[in-house]
């Protein structure tokens, strides 16, 4: 499936236009995903998503953050999540300029008909098998979000017992020039 | 050098020059307690904690140095939060210590613990919770540069037992670069692209404002603007936290703008080409409605705080930087802009002015053997006082009175409470005002709801001998609320009667160490005035028996257009 059939076929989970992606780089210090949070519930903008984990340099980490820029100018949420004296610097990654991943598992609820079926969608998904149980199956898939839209989307011909995203990654896609 | 970390929490505070604080100690702090004893720092034991931080705000907005306030953990920090929340809502610069439970502790609901890092997150410009003992200079130091930089502000320090009681070798950070702080970036000088394109603007403008806000003051900028006013004859407002920044003696000068503003100074911004706001932040109680504020202005917008532009109201020119640096770049600009005019004509939008000023002064009824009129004790206490009083006033009808009708001439000479409006304000932060300006006359301009809720630091003032003079405008209402109830609640009039003789203010006053003074009938206020004036060397507290039917006007209904401004009744509607 080409890339534009995926997101053709994307359920709603996908970034929609009023989505935007920030790569804030922080310190990696006790409290600060709660300063960033409650800087975001306090000016009334809305998280789509978050996703954080150190990064190579064991003093920053950085933060993932899809915003809904319903709630607020996309400037002033970045004007203010500026002024916050550990967030070290911030990136905007509009989505055609960045590259993104986002990782889901989910446990499946599967007859023997189902097992094989659902083993096969993971294959063409490019996904893996983590765990296995009498009547359950437990499968990851790491892509694009739109993939995992996708993927997703065709599993609500099965009883989901547990799904659990992520939260999209990224950083700027490179320039060939 | 080995140093206990208390001994190095003190010293560090020595090293930042301070010179005096205000605290109270309990459980969690008390090593802290231990070395001030052997300290410089003159420490002024409050008696509630939240007195401890209007104390160093008062001190911190008449001197300009950050002002430092000790508690101990759990209830002293939870009580110092107020504080905290108007110190940033003002962008005062105030550092906070709390003591907290040993860090073994921290976690397991101990004795007096309190999260207090999480509770003042968001009304502190940071805080820190140290976790080590070798962190303290370095984290003080920090705290300090925070504090007192960029948008200076609020910043806490919790500091527990146990690190108070390890030892460190001493040391102290010498250059910015030392205090860990790589994300903090504070602004200096504007982009000299846009301080060009705001000359233009100017150059181009005929019916021009200065908007003059608390960030001049911050930048101890007011020559600067004084040189900016001159050069361009452009009229200026003063908002709240700006009064004095622009002397109200100057021809140019049109009082404050906002709800209760001056007539002229509201109706000049929503008539204006264009807004020259200076360290302003289009606050609610300036703009009114903001879809109808100066619709015909174009905007150039000077902060220090880059956030500030575009938050409100998008501007055509917004320049972050720091207000002095900005307004010596624009006189610089506007005198290499060769030929162009520094502004167009104003002499039309001048005489504009100056009929909305003949039309609508400042204005209040008086009879003659009635009651004490506020606006009126305001008039003589400015008339009897030094030209360089500092003037403290807490919030409601008194503040806004004490604004209008004050004449401030000089910067650092007014000390209220704007963004917050924390109800209770006037008699510590006078208290700090005083011991930071020994020197200057203090005055408390302050309500009888007000005093009701701080007046026990009296007694502080008392103790440490600072002769602060409050005048209570007494009309025995939470009168605000009782303004709002009768003009917007048919007259009813809820839970806001206080009554004028209980308590007994002059025997409160006595009972706490001050002189106290009451004057009942307007042929008492003079003499009230001046045996207060006469008192140097102890507290005294005047007990003015006000009208309690007076309101404030101007008045900008909330949310309303500034377009419908009501003046006082007897002058009748102003025309759109």
């Amino acid at each position: 499936m080409s890339a534009a059939q995926l997101t053709a076929l994307a359920g709603g989970r996908t970034a929609k236009p009023h989505h935007h992606i920030l790569s804030v780089l922080v310190e990696n210090k006790a409290g600060v995903l709660s300063r960033v949070a409650g800087l975001f519930s306090r000016r009334g903008f809305n998280i789509y998503s978050l996703a954080v984990a150190p990064t190579d340099n064991e003093h920053f980490s950085r933060i993932t953050i899809v915003v809904d820029v319903e709630s607020a100018p996309l400037e002033q949420v970045i004007m203010q999540l500026d002024k916050l004296v550990n967030v070290v610097s911030i990136g905007e990654l509009s989505p055609s300029e960045a590259v993104e991943r986002e990782l889901m598992l989910v446990t499946v609820a599967v007859g023997p008909t189902e097992r094989s079926q659902v083993i096969q969608l993971v294959g063409v998904f490019g996904g893996e098998v983590v765990s296995v149980g009498v009547d359950r199956i437990t499968v990851m898939l790491a892509g694009r979000p739109e993939k995992i839209d996708d993927f997703e989307g065709l599993l609500e011909h099965y009883t989901v017992v547990e799904l659990q995203r992520t939260g999209r990654v990224a950083l700027p896609r490179l320039d060939r020039h | 050098m080995q140093l206990t970390g208390a001994q190095a929490l003190i010293k560090s505070l020595e090293m930042q020059g301070v010179d005096v604080m205000f605290g109270l100690p309990g459980g969690a702090i008390l090593p802290v307690y231990d070395p001030i004893i052997d300290s410089s720092i003159r420490h002024i034991l409050v008696r509630h904690e939240q007195g401890a931080g209007h104390m160093a705000e008062g001190y911190a907005m008449v001197t300009g140095k950050p002002g430092v306030a000790m508690v101990t953990s759990g209830p002293g920090a939870t009580n110092i939060v107020t504080p905290l929340a108007n110190a940033y809502m003002d962008s005062t610069p105030l550092i906070v210590v709390s003591g907290q439970v040993a860090t073994g502790s921290i976690g397991t609901d101990a004795f007096q613990e309190c999260d207090i890092t999480g509770v003042t997150m968001g009304i502190t410009k940071h805080n820190w919770l140290i976790t080590d003992v070798n962190d303290i200079p370095r984290v003080v130091a920090a705290a300090f540069h925070v504090a007192t930089t960029g948008r200076p502000g609020p910043v806490l320090i919790d500091f527990p037992k146990d690190i108070a009681n390890a030892s460190m070798e001493w040391y102290w950070p010498t250059s910015v670069d030392e205090l860990d702080l790589p994300g903090y970036h504070p602004l200096s000088d504007g982009d000299p692209v846009l301080v060009r394109q705001a000359a233009e603007l100017i150059s181009a403008s005929h019916r021009p404002v200065l908007y003059v806000g608390g960030g001049v003051l911050k930048a101890r900028a007011a020559e600067a603007l004084r040189a900016l006013a001159e050069l361009t004859g452009i009229p200026v407002v003063t908002t709240l936290m700006a009064r004095g920044a622009f002397p109200d003696s100057h021809p140019q000068a049109l009082g404050m703008p906002g709800m209760h503003g001056h007539y002229t100074a509201v109706t000049a911004l929503q008539r204006s080409d264009l807004l020259i706001s200076l360290g302003a932040r289009f606050d609610d109680r300036v703009t009114g409605k903001i879809s109808s504020f100066a619709p015909d202005a174009k905007i150039i917008h000077v902060d220090i705080d880059r956030a500030e532009l575009g938050k409100v109201r998008t501007p055509d020119v917004g320049i972050a930087g720091d207000c002095r640096l900005v307004i010596e770049e624009l006189l610089s600009a506007i005198a290499a802009n060769g030929d162009a005019p520094v502004v167009q004509d104003l002499a039309p939008w001048w005489q504009q002015i100056h009929r909305w000023q003949e039309e609508f002064p400042l204005y209040y009824e008086t009879t003659d053997g009635g009651a004490i009129k506020p606006q009126n004790v305001v008039e003589q206490l400015r008339d009897a006082a030094p030209d360089d009083t500092i003037v403290v006033a807490g919030v409601g009808q008194h503040q806004m009175w004490a604004s209008q009708y004050w004449e401030f001439n000089h910067p650092y000479t007014w000390v209220n409470s704007g963004g917050a409006g924390t109800m209770g304000f006037a008699v510590p932060a006078s208290i700090g005002a005083k011991v930071g300006r020994p020197d200057k006359t203090v005055w408390a301009i302050d309500g009888d709801g007000c005093f009701q809720m701080t007046a026990q630091e009296l007694v502080t003032a008392t103790s440490e001998q600072i002769p602060v003079k409050i005048a209570i405008l007494n009309n025995a209402y939470l009168g605000m609320v009782r303004q709002w109830q009768e003009m917007f609640y048919e007259e009813r009039y809820s839970e806001v009667y206080l009554s004028p003789d209980l308590p007994d203010y002059v025997k409160w006053a006595e009972a706490m160490g001050c002189v106290g003074i009451r004057a009942e009938s307007p042929e008492d206020v003079g003499p009230a005035i001046e045996k207060a004036n006469s008192i140097d060397d102890r507290p005294v507290v005047v007990d003015f028996r006000t009208d309690a039917f007076e309101k404030v006007f101007p008045m900008v209904a909330a949310g309303q257009s500034n377009d419908d401004i009501v003046v006082h009744p007897h002058q009748g509607t102003p025309s759109r």
